[in-house]
Formats: C-alpha cells, sequence, structure tokens
C-alpha cells in the first residue's frame, strides 16, 4: 500500500525518477538564491528575469529546434544582457534597480514575441512556460545538477559577501572595492538557476520553487543560515510530494510542485513564529 | 612611509550642477581631530561622501592617500529588517581587514565582543538589530566603526539620538583614537560640544568661513555670517566661472 503510494512510480517509470532527481537537484540551488533574492527585496526580479529569459529560449528554438544547447544559450545570453545592463543602469543613474530591469525585460519580452511571431513557428509556448518535468533527457539533468552544483559552491565561498551586499550594500562598498562582484555574480547564478529550471519547470514556474520556499522559511527563523537550510527540504518535499499527488491525480507536474509549495507557505503563514496566528493569538509578554 | 594626505584643490561638490561645497582648498594634516559645523545644507555630508568617494567633484579634486578609512554617514544604507544579529553586524567591521572570504579569528571575536561592551550593548549580541532603539543602533554603528580600526575615520553626526551618557562615553573613545594619531572628521551641530572636544574646527556654508583652531573659527561674526547662507538654490544661477 505505502510502497504503491510513494515508491512504486518512482521504481517503474525511469521519468519519474529523473523528474525526482531534477527537481531535488534544482531545489538544492534555486532555494537558497531565492533566500538571498527576498531578503534583497528582490522576490519578483526573479519574475522578471525569467520574462527576460523567455525571448532567448524562444530565438534559441527558432534556430536550432528543440536543442537543449541552443535553448540554454539564448535563455542565458538574454538573462545576462537584461541582468548586466539593469545593474549597469542602476549603478550609474538615477534609475533604480527595479525599474531598470523592468525596462529591459519588457524590451526583451516585446523583442521575443515579435519575432516568434514574425517566424510563424508552432513553437509551444506553454511549454517553455511550464516546462516539462517529466520529459528530462540526460543532458538536461547533467545541466540542471552542474548549475546545482555550481551553485551551491559559489554560495558557500560568495555568502559573506553576498549578505553583506543585502544588509548594507554603502557599507560593503566602502570596505571592498569589489562588492559589485557580489551582486552581479549572484545575479548571474539567478539566471543560471531559472535557464537550468525553466527546462523542467518552465520559465515562470522555476520562480516559484526559488521563492514560496524562501518566503516559507522566513516564517519560522531570523537567522540566514538557518532560513536556508529550511528551504531546501521544503522545496524538496514540495517536489517530491507534487510529483507523487501529481502521478496518483493525473495532473500536471510542474504545477502540482508548485502547488505543494504553496501549501507549505501557507501552513508556514498560519503557523510559523512570524506568521498570522503568533501575530492575532501572542504569547503572554516577558518581564523586562 | 611619508605621512598620508588627504586634501582638497578647488573642491566643489554639489548635486545637478548646483554647488553645496564651492571651491573648497585646503589640507587636512594627519592626526587632526577635526570638527565640521554649518547650517543645514552648508555642504557638511556632502565633503564627507566626496572623501568617501560617494559622491564625484563637479569640479577640482580629492586628494587622499590614506590607505582605508571608515565612513559612518547620516543615513546609511543598512535594512534595518535584515534578519542578522547585533553580534554580527558588529563582525562585518572587520571585513575591511579580512576582506570577503578571509577567516576571523578568536581574538577578533573576542574585540569584537570587547567593543559591543564598550558602546554599553552588553548582552545584546544575540538579539536581532530590527529589536534595538534608534540611539542603540547608532551604538552599534560605533562599534562596526571601531572593528574597521582605520585611520581615517569620517562621522556624520554620530552623537544624533544618543543620550548623554553614551556620548560622553563614545568622546572619550574619540578622544582615544585622536591619541593613537588617527585623523577624524565629524559633522557636529553641538557647538559646546566642539568648543570642548575638538581642537580643530572647519566653518562650512557651501564656502569655507573658517578653518583652524577651534577657538579662532567660531567667533560670533563668523557664526552670524553662516546663519545667513541662503539655503535655496538660485534656480536660474548662472554658470560659475570663478578662477580656480
Amino acid at each position: 500500500m505505502l510502497y504503491d503510494l510513494l515508491l512504486a512510480p518512482f521504481v517503474e517509470f525511469p521519468f519519474m525518477r529523473r523528474a525526482l532527481v531534477g527537481g531535488l537537484a534544482i531545489s538544492l540551488a534555486a532555494a537558497p538564491i531565492g533566500v538571498f533574492l527576498m531578503l534583497r527585496r528582490m522576490s519578483l526580479i526573479g519574475d522578471a528575469m525569467a520574462h527576460a529569459i523567455l525571448p532567448g529560449a524562444a530565438l534559441g528554438f527558432l534556430v536550432g529546434g528543440l536543442s537543449l544547447g541552443m535553448m540554454t544559450l539564448g535563455g542565458l545570453v538574454a538573462g545576462f544582457s537584461v541582468a548586466i545592463a539593469s545593474g549597469f543602469v542602476s549603478r550609474t543613474t538615477l534609475v533604480k534597480e527595479d525599474m531598470a530591469l523592468a525596462a529591459f525585460y519588457l524590451v526583451s519580452l516585446a523583442l521575443g514575441v515579435t519575432l516568434i511571431s514574425a517566424s510563424r513557428s508552432n513553437l509551444d509556448l506553454l511549454a517553455l512556460l511550464f516546462g516539462s518535468i517529466l520529459a528530462l533527457d540526460d543532458p538536461t539533468l547533467i545541466l540542471i545538477v552542474s548549475v546545482a552544483s555550481a551553485t551551491l559552491v559559489a554560495l558557500a565561498l560568495g555568502y559573506r559577501g553576498v549578505v553583506m551586499e543585502c544588509l548594507d550594500p554603502g557599507f560593503a562598498a566602502g570596505v571592498t572595492r569589489f562588492g559589485w562582484v557580489f551582486h552581479f555574480g549572484f545575479l548571474t547564478f539567478v539566471v543560471l538557476n531559472l535557464v537550468a529550471g525553466f527546462h523542467a519547470l518552465g520559465t515562470l514556474l522555476v520562480v516559484g520553487i526559488m521563492m514560496l520556499p524562501a518566503g516559507s522559511a522566513r516564517l519560522w527563523t531570523d537567522d540566514v543560515s538557518t532560513m536556508i537550510a529550511l528551504a531546501i527540504p521544503m522545496a524538496m518535499i514540495a517536489n517530491l510530494v507534487g510529483l507523487l499527488g501529481s502521478y496518483h491525480l493525473g495532473m500536471a507536474s510542474g504545477p502540482a510542485i508548485i502547488l505543494v509549495a504553496g501549501v507549505i507557505y501557507g501552513v508556514s503563514l498560519a503557523l510559523g513564529p512570524h506568521g498570522i496566528v503568533r501575530r492575532y493569538f501572542p504569547q503572554r509578554h516577558l518581564e523586562a | 612611509m611619508a605621512d598620508p594626505i588627504l586634501a582638497f584643490e578647488d573642491l566643489t561638490l554639489g548635486y545637478d550642477r548646483h554647488p553645496a561645497v564651492h571651491h573648497l582648498d585646503g589640507r587636512i594634516a594627519p592626526g587632526t581631530l577635526l570638527a565640521i559645523v554649518g547650517p543645514n545644507g552648508g555642504g557638511k555630508s556632502t565633503l564627507l561622501k566626496g572623501i568617501a568617494g560617494r559622491l564625484a567633484p563637479l569640479s577640482g579634486r580629492i586628494i587622499n592617500t590614506f590607505p582605508h578609512m571608515a565612513y559612518m554617514p547620516q543615513v546609511g544604507d543598512l535594512s534595518r529588517d535584515f534578519p542578522v544579529t547585533v553580534f554580527d553586524l558588529a563582525l562585518t567591521g572587520l571585513c575591511g581587514r579580512r576582506g570577503m572570504f578571509g577567516r576571523i579569528s578568536r581574538s577578533e571575536r573576542d574585540r569584537a565582543i570587547e567593543t559591543i561592551g564598550l558602546v554599553g550593548l552588553s548582552g545584546f549580541e544575540q538579539r536581532s538589530i530590527r529589536t534595538l532603539s534608534g540611539g542603540q543602533l547608532q551604538r552599534l554603528l560605533f562599534a562596526r566603526l571601531m572593528l574597521q580600526d582605520a585611520p581615517l575615520i569620517l562621522l556624520d553626526e554620530p552623537f544624533t539620538a544618543i543620550d548623554q551618557r553614551t556620548i560622553d562615553d563614545l568622546l572619550e573613545i574619540v578622544a582615544r583614537w585622536h591619541g593613537e594619531g588617527r585623523t577624524i572628521l565629524a559633522v557636529l551641530h553641538d557647538l559646546e560640544l566642539v568648543r570642548h572636544h575638538f581642537p580643530d574646527t572647519l566653518l562650512l556654508a557651501r564656502d569655507a568661513l573658517g578653518w583652524g583652531p577651534t577657538a579662532s573659527v567660531l567667533t560670533p561674526d563668523r557664526l552670524e555670517t553662516a546663519r545667513q547662507m541662503a539655503e535655496a538654490f538660485d534656480r536660474s544661477a548662472a554658470e560659475c566661472h570663478r578662477a580656480a
């Protein structure tokens, strides 16, 4: 019974195993990235970047067909161009980062859609938007796992710099000339994770596995490393439960994963120490 | 090694082409303890921003050969709701020396604890910074600044929102820095405090109205001139052609 429920799908179907491996790898890297995006108040930046990546991936498809290489390359080029251009604009002009990014991603999106409709191709936009986690092939899995590994190593090495850039960018700029390296380095890994993740979850839903566990973890703790340590298993559980749920109930897998992440967020929102219940039913205050 | 130099050459700093500091010349000797006083909008903070490299001059230049500096802005970029403890925020003061990768040693951690005690925040180490009062946060920023251990220290209204007892403690620390030969520039409004604790003063009201020993700068007629400074920019100001 329990075997049928939890293990059989993965034992019997290789595509389910691949989906699980891909999903867990994405969780491992995307969740910590999401924690830092949230702490920088850039929670929506992932969404904007995902929109910027979409036209690049679509262009890659137009050039090379449904090839991992061309679509990844297209997504990376589009993502990096938008990240670098908006970073440059926000650091040299009065325009703030969110506006700079909004401007570039909107132009990128419009440009992409124009090119796609001009080419009259049969590109399946829905697959790009919402991914196909049940159809991960070996090269795609290798890409996802490589990006996840690189992300974890980079975050471990750059942890102090990234935290300081989030905490007090002005101070960070004063003590090191290389504050911008951490900022752009961080954005690089945002783009890399979005591009690796979109093969599985699509450009839009991949943001969900980045941000929802981060937001959930924030409600349970005030410590950044604990937050990361919570967000990763939350994302993994969402992947596992989402895959199993979609298998047994015959739903689409990508959205199911994000829905489970949403449920975890809802529970955290209600029950977390920084959540709603504690807000309306506070404990008695302490002695001075 | 030669003494480090901090000097201004015909320096104009400002915003949108309007000068906030106008044609400033001068040189700050190493080991100086200098108060910068003057009316609001007189260019005090702007001058510190310029020295800290946050604002490029409109014309002229700043020569600064100090290897590093510690700068406490009046309004910083610190995000106050960031989940970080008092201890960890103080430790970031070590990053100028240790960089973004270097290990922070046991003795440096002890020094951080000791410094937190010096600004009167013992027992707060594991508190989240969002639970601090405005004055407590200011003291914590002072602790971070102390841990930066810089030869050049820029303080922009460091004593705002701090109670008298702590001001006295912090002034003692400033005096100790002075004794160690550090160069300190502090923007201040409390003229009594300046008279008692700062040997040199720069009276700045867009132009430098006086610069030298405090007693000779803070004279009644000079202060009256500073009071007369027109704070608002002249919207239709012509281009400045004052000779360098």
